[in-house]
């Protein structure tokens, strides 16, 4: 078994799908958010749409890192970037994401040096290799990712690497949900829980969700079947008047997540009183930063960061969209002023941005779309 | 959010223990398996990576065990679909 | 870089007026949705004229994808606007006293220089070969240009040079005239090359990325990516271990078969930089046609797969060296793909996809999984992601 390809089964989906339509009530309508950009990409990559009744609307929720990182942190991040010695290393993703002053990209056009790595353990290898310069790493993800970047400012300590330090813009989820749940013009039906998350923080900080919202949450894979297994697993849940918190992704995220992850982020990092969300606002609690303990690794405490701040361009939708309230296409500058080349809002610039994934995968009438491959 | 792919263990590395050789596809790279606690990783484990570590060990029993309720769902759906053509050829 | 790529966001509000009309059909008497509303005005956006709207070159303006089109359209087009260029294809084809010419151009500037399968040397001539013959072309005489780099080893270049010499023999080329700079160091990553080559059209046809029609067959020669994922692998910043080599490679003879089993070709690309899907976008925008692709058509290896989904990046976008898209009639396909079969470069060849009428100027792929999905130009590389 190789995970992958025994998940992405067309005769399967048919059959799921099916089973998801007689679960429909008939005239009731059906919104459910994937709160993870990862199943926004796999949804629109293999087109998981097409096996959907018309009454379930799939909405796109805000756990892009990159889509959620304000302006003013790029701007920040910029700043460290262009002072003497350093070298910024990032993921791809964060290359293009606009600042109110430009993109990772303009920056190294303009001279900085920026480097793109895989893991933050080559970020230390950059900084090992390096040993007149400092190395910074652009930490960005939620509860996923953040282990790695601790596990690396640990190996850092131990080391005693004193040319690395970490910019942290790590995120947590469950405040975003809240945050989404809190709205008001908000109505949905249930969630698809991000998966990857969920491998590290467990599936119990959900239970909030079903048990005070009453909505239902099935933690799901990132294959399509999987997406649609917890759809079809939600539809069950409203079909049978239950709430609950699922797991359908069992063969890898633990009940009770993964504790020594869980640990880690906690020897090295801690909550911060508040962190601005794009198209969010500031959420309390819902971001992290490096404990006192770890602060000869803290970017934030070594360089001058100015703390810009940006506020969202007045013509982007991003926070409605990362809410769900309104779809990419319904946003005013959606594909005019606002394309993947010109991106306004940062839901257009990674490729799991709710915005960009439309345009890129989704843009057109599906019915001529199905038409065109039909005959 | 997060983009994580499952790949074979296939080597440990002796002199680090905290790195053990991935393969995917038939591409290999070192992966650090510090975060995985309690948890013996051996060759022919799967493990799920995320930038560079493993995540979780991957549960091959409980991925049959979806695999199962999908082909049971799609023998319902079979079943149902015969039946539907047998009551059209026997209605009036 | 040369002037390469199509790109109709330019010119065709013709095109809008049958694509809006289209829509109104479709919807019949009743207003268009507010969605349908939307898409129509997106349609138009991209077909407004192009602007650079950077105040600096950037590296997505080099990475083929939709930044290098921009560039091309507004700033070289712009300039040097003239009926061979606005073509946009890889190559020019003037008449000169009665002789079909085929003239190109490109430049260098891999890093690493030497990676599994070849060299630059070897890349430099084959681009420039396979620009040529894309237009059926017999490539016939190359230039090189150097431009190196203060410090650069000697038995470096000899390499170099020793890799272009094999190429241009086995491609039955000449290299005839050179050039040489040296840059400060600094000022340049060892060594880059620029080549030109100049190709004779030996028969009528006419081949470019505007003469697709419904029902043409879409066939690639060999399995995709390769020289993109050997390249990024090659760098050594991934630390990700794959047994893949660059597939590299002069297509004339591999064109010659194609052409002899049949006239019935409509365009030939090779798929370098932006890969098959941003070709076949090329294709879709120049001869205004909606192209649909079988995923589970598409060649690739599975290193190639294993190496793209941990870098999270799609193989249809990552660069060939060595592997062509034609587009030929339908009713040709089969023989098409046995002439390309019947040649080592195209053992692998496939016949992955359909042109349609509609929607113009689309690439539509049907997912292995069963679902729908468009498959439209990057803006720049495809970058490794981690979400």
């Amino acid at each position: 078994m190789r995970f992958v390809d025994e998940f992405r089964d067309a005769e399967k989906a048919q059959a799921l799908a099916a089973q998801i339509t007689a679960l429909c009530e008939p005239g009731r309508q059906y919104k459910l958010m994937e709160v993870c950009g990862g199943h926004t990409h796999t949804i629109y990559k293999h087109g998981i749409d097409d096996y959907l009744p018309e009454s379930i609307t799939l909405v796109h929720g805000p756990g892009c890192p990159v889509c959620v990182i304000p302006m003013g942190r790029v701007d920040d991040a910029i700043s460290i970037a262009e002072q003497p010695d350093v070298i910024l290393t990032t993921f791809g993703d964060m290359m293009r994401v606009p600042g109110g002053q430009g993109s990772f990209f303009d920056s190294k056009a303009k001279g900085a040096d920026i480097r793109m790595v895989y893991s933050p353990l080559d970020a230390l290898k950059v900084a090992r290799r390096n040993p007149d310069k400092r190395v910074v790493f652009m930490a960005i993800g939620f509860e996923t990712t953040a282990p790695s970047t601790a596990m690396t400012v640990l190996r850092a300590a131990s080391e005693g690497i004193e040319n690395f330090s970490i910019f942290c813009n790590h995120v947590t989820i469950i405040p975003a949900i809240k945050a989404i749940l809190d709205s008001p013009d908000l109505r949905l039906d249930g969630f698809i829980g991000p998966g990857h998350v969920s491998t590290v923080i467990g599936c119990r900080p959900y239970d909030f969700i079903s048990a005070q919202h009453a909505k239902p949450l099935v933690c799901a894979g990132f294959e399509p079947l999987d997406i649609l297994q917890s759809v079809y697993m939600i539809m069950g849940q409203l079909a049978a008047g239950r709430a609950e918190v699922e797991n359908q992704y069992s063969r890898v995220v633990p009940w009770e997540g993964n504790p020594k992850a869980l640990g880690v982020i906690s020897e090295v990092m801690e909550l911060r009183p508040y962190f601005e969300w794009r198209g969010l606002g500031f959420i309390s609690h819902s971001a992290l930063k490096v404990r006192d303990s770890y602060a000869a690794f803290d970017a934030e405490r070594i360089f001058e960061v100015p703390g810009v701040r940006v506020t969202d361009p007045k013509a982007c939708q991003c926070g409605e969209v990362l809410k769900g309230v309104i779809k990419p296409w319904e946003c005013k500058v959606f594909g005019t002023a606002c394309t993947p080349e010109t991106p306004i809002g940062t839901c257009m610039v990674s490729s799991e941005g709710a915005c960009a994934a439309y345009y890129n995968f989704g843009r057109f009438s599906r019915d001529r779309v199905k038409e065109a491959i039909r005959t | 959010m997060c983009l994580g792919i499952p790949g074979e263990v296939v080597e440990l590395l002796s002199d680090q223990p905290d790195l053990a050789t991935v393969e995917v596809s038939g591409v290999r790279r070192s992966i650090n398996v510090g975060l995985l606690e309690n948890e013996v990783v051996s060759p022919g484990d799967w493990v799920l990576i995320h930038v560079g570590f493993a995540l979780s060990k991957i549960d091959e029993e409980e991925a049959r065990a979806a695999l199962e309720f999908l082909e049971g769902i799609g023998q319902a759906y079979d079943e149902e679909l015969r039946a539907l053509q047998e009551s059209g050829i026997d209605g009036p | 870089m040369s002037p390469e790529g199509t790109d109709a966001l330019a010119k065709d509000t013709h095109i809008h007026g049958e694509a809006g009309a289209h829509g109104e059909q479709r919807a019949g008497a009743e207003h268009l949705s507010r969605e349908q509303q939307v898409l129509e005005r997106i349609d138009k956006a991209r077909r407004r004229k192009a602007k650079v709207k950077d105040e600096r070159i950037t590296l997505a303006h080099g990475s083929g994808g939709k930044a290098t089109h921009t560039l091309i359209e507004a700033v070289f087009l712009e300039a040097f606007r003239n009926p061979l260029l606005e073509a946009l294809e890889d190559q020019a084809t003037p008449v000169v006293d009665g002789v079909r010419l085929a003239f190109t151009t490109d430049s260098f500037v891999v890093s690493p220089l030497v990676f599994p399968g070849g060299d630059i040397g070897d890349l430099a001539v084959n681009g420039t070969v396979n620009d040529l013959v894309m237009s059926g072309a017999h490539p016939l005489y190359l230039s090189a240009g150097f431009i190196l780099e203060e410090g650069f080893p000697v038995a470096d270049l000899e390499r170099i040079v020793g890799s272009m010499s094999e190429a241009a023999a086995s491609a039955g080329v000449a290299i005839v005239t050179g050039d040489t700079k040296v840059v400060e160091k600094g000022k340049a990553d060892g060594c880059y090359i620029n080549t030109a080559g100049v190709g004779v059209i030996r028969h009528d046809l006419q081949l470019g990325a505007s003469r697709a029609r419904p029902g043409d067959a879409v066939i690639v020669s060999g399995p995709i990516g390769e020289h993109g994922v050997t390249i990024m692998l090659a760098r050594g910043e991934l630390d990700i271990e794959a047994d893949v080599s660059s597939d590299t490679a002069p297509m004339h003879d591999l064109v010659a078969r194609l052409l002899d089993a049949t006239t019935k070709v409509h365009a030939l690309r090779d798929a370098t930089r932006g890969g098959v899907a941003t070709v076949l976008n090329e294709v879709a925008t120049a001869s205004n046609t909606a192209v649909v692709l079988e995923e589970e058509a598409v060649p690739v290896r599975p290193e190639v797969t294993g190496a793209c989904e941990i870098l999270g990046i799609d193989p249809l976008y990552v660069a060939c060296e060595g592997r062509l898209v034609a587009v030929v009639e339908g009713t040709v396909a089969d023989r098409a793909l046995q002439a390309l079969r019947s040649h080592p470069l195209g053992a692998g060849a496939a016949i992955i996809g359909r042109v349609k009428d509609d929607p113009p100027g689309l690439v539509l792929l049907k997912t292995t999984f069963g679902g729908t999905r468009i498959v439209d130009v990057l803006v720049g590389d495809p970058l490794p992601r981690i979400c």
